[in-house]
């Protein structure tokens, strides 16, 4: 959970290239950056988020893959196609009755993007960054997510290094249900932590 | 808006690989929306970029899409005098040394590359 590096890594060439023409079309007033980030709110459900839907759905209906999953996460996802290009690792951590598990990056918005796609701008506000940590419960109610007093919240920081994927808990009502089917109940919020997954229609039962 | 031949996408739409693909992506549809460009422009000048590659011996196989996509918008904004290969050069540097003298986790700004 550290943050080791002296300073903070360059990314590529070609990473450098745009954000210099961004910000040097936003200086001369030619774009506007809200319009970029609705642009790319616009497509950021449909970058990852089916990546990391598929591997819950998968590690609820496959035993082998789900203890390799919870092994060595990145090789798991990787064997399903996903592979990260900045050889950071992915580390699954799983949700139970007793434990409930919440993503952030508290210093940055570092994230796993090979399963998630692009970070929504509230993962990148400073408030969730700083509220996740000394206040998790209230976040959860925020988005509507009421864990019961019993239920422990582990809060993962992510890091350049290190980026989290959770492994929500597989509804009730949904043992016959397919991959496919399973697939499309887990949101991209769930995978963060800050929702369970919930059957359409299906009231939370600790209200 | 249509859709070129070559474009990662899914039936919903592109399909981008890591953040900076949907960053240049964005510069483009803003700039177009904007009307600095037309679409024809901009495809015929993307479609020039991926003859290029693939003349210089890319596969392309979808997983270049965007480095040549970002190289077609830097010519046409450089055409269209909206800013020079040698400026977008000269940020990149300077964004390379903020990030050096930025520690991690601090929100990396320009303003630390002269630090």
């Amino acid at each position: 959970m550290s943050h080791d590096h002296a300073h903070t890594e360059p990314p590529s060439d070609i990473e450098l290239r745009v954000k210099a023409l961004e910000s040097l079309l936003v200086e001369k007033g030619l774009v506007n950056p809200d319009a970029l980030n609705t642009i790319i709110d616009t497509y950021e459900n449909k970058v990852g988020p089916r990546n990391g839907a598929h591997v819950v759905a998968k590690a609820w209906t496959d035993a082998v893959f789900k203890s390799a999953l919870m092994e060595d996460a990145s090789e798991a996802v990787a064997s399903l196609g996903y592979v990260g290009r900045q050889g950071e690792h992915l580390n699954v951590v799983e949700n139970t009755p007793e434990i409930h598990n919440l993503v952030v990056c508290t210093l940055c918005s570092c994230y796993p993007w090979t399963v998630l796609g692009l970070p929504p701008v509230w993962y990148k506000s400073a408030p969730y960054r700083s509220r996740v940590v000394s206040d998790p419960r209230g976040v959860l109610e925020e988005f509507g997510t009421t864990l019961s007093d019993t239920v422990k919240i582990r809060v993962w920081d992510s890091t350049s290094e290190m980026r989290y994927l959770v492994l929500p808990m597989r509804p009730a009502g949904t043992e016959r249900f397919s991959e496919e089917q399973l697939q499309d109940l887990v949101t991209r919020n769930s995978m963060i932590g800050v929702e369970q997954v919930r059957l359409p229609g299906v009231e939370d039962e600790s209200n | 808006m249509q859709r070129f031949p070559l474009q990662p996408a899914d039936d919903d739409g592109p399909v981008f690989n890591a953040p900076w693909e949907a960053q240049a992506f964005s510069l483009v549809i803003a700039l177009y929306e904007k009307g600095l460009f037309s679409w024809d422009e901009w495809a015929s000048q993307l479609g020039e970029q991926i003859a290029i590659a693939q003349a210089e011996g890319d596969p392309d196989l979808g997983n270049t899409y965007y480095q040549h996509w970002m190289r077609a918008l830097e010519k046409l904004v450089a055409s269209k005098g909206l800013s020079s290969a040698e400026e977008i050069g000269e940020k990149a540097r300077q964004w390379h040394q903020a990030y050096l003298n930025t520690p991690h986790g601090m929100p990396v700004k320009i303003l630390s590359a002269d630090d």
